[in-house]
């Protein structure tokens, strides 16, 4: 046994002392084996990954158990000489590459800086070793890829030369937590399929950490599954996705199948919004060409693409947040001012947004009975007792107690609370349309369910047309009418669902859902055999 | 409260107790005093007695009951002046921050222009041109202060002006007075209060300063700062007499920085 993590326990610190966070759990990894970390966030998954360097981040201490690394026990070692595994023996892959770069260096001199501290290699070996690390995992021009700085290459690139910098030392164990995460699912392929070779062609171990299960599956031989800081179960891969043991498992394993059920759309004589000829940019740079389709009312169209696809700068000049160059956005058959400030407060209260990122969409020092009485106040010119019940029926509508949370800060909500309250501002203000820019993908998938559940049934009761901005696929095939495929600010493709997606009509379609991870474990290896990465 | 009670260190504690202590001593200096500030009650440099706690003054004052004047009339001038600095400071930067393009750069300029001369001189040359008095006083040194105040405010602010939720307040339709005053200066105030107390230990020890040499209260107003000056020969015949107004502002500046320290500590939300 390589790695033997036994009943480890991890305290936090907190206002009242110290709080347990990982209650002495178990962790064994074979020599060769691969095993995936999966559960949603405040599972422990990162500390207990962390934990194999025996490292514990700050604000977090060892409180028991054990850490044996090849027969030695990480946590009874000094500082100093747990220092001499960490890079050497096992290595670490962070979430973000570009923020675990160092800016000022070039990317081969951060590579040769971990065997010149473990004394493992010289420099003319290490660099060597680097390029054909470099020509393994399918970067470009790998002579000279190492001479670039971190910001002189793309997301998918830098995440593949961190894991090549996690094999430097040759190291017997490499942990990778969340590698792929912030990553397109057209540049994830290409840096599983990095990892799956570099673990496969040198033999090193691997603990993987996702929320992801369709990530897990394809790079896993063994999956523990963990919630609050406790193992739920721990099997091999395909006995675990064809038949999961615990509830929690079966849940965490049922939540893609989420299908809105297909209805009729209203007729409308005109669409809600309808986008004609936008050309939009920043300084001299075009984001959107001509960009031209409609939301019909009453219904969901998703905006799909990869990153820099336009998505977002579509979205914000809708707002009028950015007036296009050209073309123009029209509400009800009506076109809107260019500029926000042009636009007349009906025309503000029929278009409202929900954001990705919840924890910076609420006021931190606004009360929940605070952010949501401002929309119902400024336009609607609710007040007194009119507000307040109009405040309780938007909190039942996004199912929480009023009672209990009205006069709550933000932080002391759970991320799918919040982004509850995020609809609640939206609705507050009786929109036609609401914008949804990827409102799940911050979220748990438990939790991201709920929300689209929620936004569904709301559409079922209000009618209000949304645009869901979003790069999970997943998504589209839960709750889109129809669907917009955009790349480098043009649109590929748009129609219904159907149309669009079964079987996909455009080429760029194709390949945008051959990406996307399925739950085979056979998945990422037939892909690769077919040469998409 | 409590809790914070609790969680304090006993530097900030003691900080807190000694301006509680100056707050009560100002607030009641006309009954605390045992004369009235310029009433000449002896003879000039009475050494310490019993009538005399402290003995008397060039004139003849009491020095005791001028140190209590002095702490209304020097701690309550440099509290009023720092609240301007701040009104100012605050507003512009907040202003410049929620306009951008050329209210921005216009107002950042301008304070380039002020902090470019060095404080003490440009406050000199002001208080020449205008001459003495407390309004002059405090108007040119709270604009000259609230310079520093400016820049903290508006760097602050802009790291919340790209928020989401100030963006949904744009969407929304609200004016920048809104923006500003419910939105941005809510998440901004912790560093605004703890630069207020260091700000006020600056612009306190700036009139003590300007006091001392002759531009700041005018006379006959007790105040720290001329005390020290007057009774300075006094320092020649291994009399301590005139070193107490300057332990005063010692003592008062070294605890709003302890409890400063602590706010500043707080804020920057580090556990240890």
């Amino acid at each position: 046994m390589l790695l033997n993590i036994e009943k480890l326990k991890i305290e936090a610190r907190g206002e009242e002392g110290w709080t347990p966070i990982l209650h002495g759990v178990d962790l064994q990894v074979a020599k060769g084996e691969v095993v995936g970390l999966i559960g949603e966030s405040g599972a422990g998954k990162s500390t207990l990954g962390l934990a194999a360097l025996g490292f514990a981040q700050g604000g977090l201490r060892f409180a028991g158990g054990r850490v044996i690394f090849d027969g030695t026990d990480l946590l009874q070692l000094p500082e100093r000489q747990r220092r001499a595994f960490r890079g050497r023996r096992v290595a670490y892959v962070a979430q973000s590459a570009a923020a675990s770069f160092n800016p000022a260096w070039r990317l081969l001199d951060q590579f040769c800086e971990g065997p010149a501290i473990h004394h493992t290699a010289g420099r003319a070996e290490s660099e060597a070793f680097a390029r054909q690390l470099y020509a393994a995992m399918h970067l470009p021009d790998p002579e000279n890829f190492g001479l670039r700085f971190p910001h002189q290459v793309s997301g998918g690139q830098l995440q593949r030369a961190m894991v090549a910098m996690a094999m430097a030392c040759k190291p017997d164990l490499i942990v990778f937590d969340e590698p792929t995460t912030a990553l397109d699912v057209t540049t994830q392929i290409g840096v599983l399929a990095a990892i799956r070779q570099a673990v496969e062609t040198t033999g090193t171990a691997a603990i993987y950490i996702t929320h992801d299960l369709a990530v897990v599956a394809q790079m896993a031989d063994r999956i523990k599954v963990m919630r609050h800081g406790r193992e739920v179960e721990d099997a091999p891969t395909r006995r675990m996705i064809e038949a999961p043991a615990q509830d929690y498992t079966r849940s965490l394993w049922a939540v893609r199948e989420f299908r809105r059920p297909p209805r009729a759309l209203p007729q409308a004589s005109a669409p809600t919004i309808s986008i004609r000829g936008v050309t939009a940019g920043y300084s001299a740079l075009d984001v959107l060409s001509e960009v031209s389709f409609d939301i019909p009312r009453g219904a969901t169209v998703a905006v799909v693409g990869e990153s820099g696809s336009g998505k977002s700068t579509t979205a914000r000049a809708i707002t009028g947040l950015l007036p296009p160059r050209a073309g123009h956005v029209a509400l009800n058959g009506t076109p809107l001012p260019p500029r926000l400030a042009q636009r007349t407060l009906e025309q503000k209260r029929a278009v409202q947004m929900i954001y990705q990122m919840a924890d910076t969409a609420l006021n931190p020092r606004q009360t929940i009975r605070q952010i949501l009485s401002r929309p119902l106040q400024f336009y609607l010119g609710l007040t007194g007792r009119a507000r307040e019940t109009r405040l309780n029926e938007l909190m039942e509508q996004i199912e929480l107690e009023p009672a209990r949370f009205l006069d709550r800060l933000p932080g002391e909500l759970s991320g799918g609370q919040k982004q509850r309250i995020g609809i609640a501002r939206a609705l507050a203000a009786d929109p036609e349309f609401i914008i949804c820019d990827e409102v799940t993908s911050a979220l748990d998938q438990l939790v991201a369910e709920g929300i689209l559940r929620l936004l569904s049934k709301v559409q079922d009761e209000t009618g209000v047309s949304y645009m869901f901005i979003t790069h999970d696929i997943a998504t589209v095939r839960a709750i889109a009418d129809e669907v917009v495929v955009m790349k480098g600010g043009r649109v590929m493709d748009k129609g219904l669902r159907s149309e669009v997606l079964d079987p996909p009509r455009h080429a760029y379609t194709r390949e945008l859902l051959a990406s996307v991870p399925q739950m085979d474990p056979d998945w990422l290896t037939r892909r690769i055999a077919e040469g998409a990465a | 409260m409590m809790r914070m009670l609790k969680t304090m260190p006993p530097t900030a504690i003691l900080g807190v107790l000694v301006i509680a202590a100056y707050a009560v001593i100002a607030l009641f200096a006309p009954l605390l005093a045992p004369h009235a500030e310029a009433q000449i009650v002896g003879a000039q440099f009475e050494p310490w007695s019993a009538a005399y706690p402290l003995g008397t003054d060039t004139l003849g004052r009491d020095m005791l009951s001028r140190l209590i004047w002095g702490a209304r009339n020097t701690v309550g001038v440099a509290l009023v002046t720092t609240a301007l600095a701040f009104g100012i400071g605050a507003i512009a930067g907040l202003l410049a921050a929620a306009l951008g393009g050329w209210a921005d750069l216009a107002l950042s300029r301008l304070v380039d222009v002020l902090m470019a001369v060095p404080a003490l001189i440009l406050t000199l040359l002001a208080l020449s041109a205008l001459g003495p008095g407390v309004a002059n006083l405090v108007v040119v040194v709270a604009i000259l202060d609230s310079t520093r105040v400016f820049r903290l405010a508006r760097a602050t602010a802009m790291n919340v002006m790209v928020m989401d939720y100030v963006e949904a307040a744009q969407l929304r339709g609200e004016g920048t007075w809104w923006i500003i005053s419910r939105e941005v200066l809510p998440n901004i105030s912790a560093p605004l209060i703890a630069e207020f107390g260091l700000r006020f230990c600056f612009v306190f020890l700036t009139i003590s300063a300007l006091s001392f040499l002759g531009l700041g209260l005018p006379p006959p107003m007790a105040d720290w700062g001329a005390m020290v000056r007057d009774n300075a020969a006094l320092i020649t015949f291994g009399d301590i007499t005139p070193l107490l107004p300057a332990a005063c502002i010692a003592v008062l500046t070294v605890s709003v920085n302890f409890v400063v320290d602590w706010m500043l500590h707080r804020a920057s939300g580090l556990k240890d």
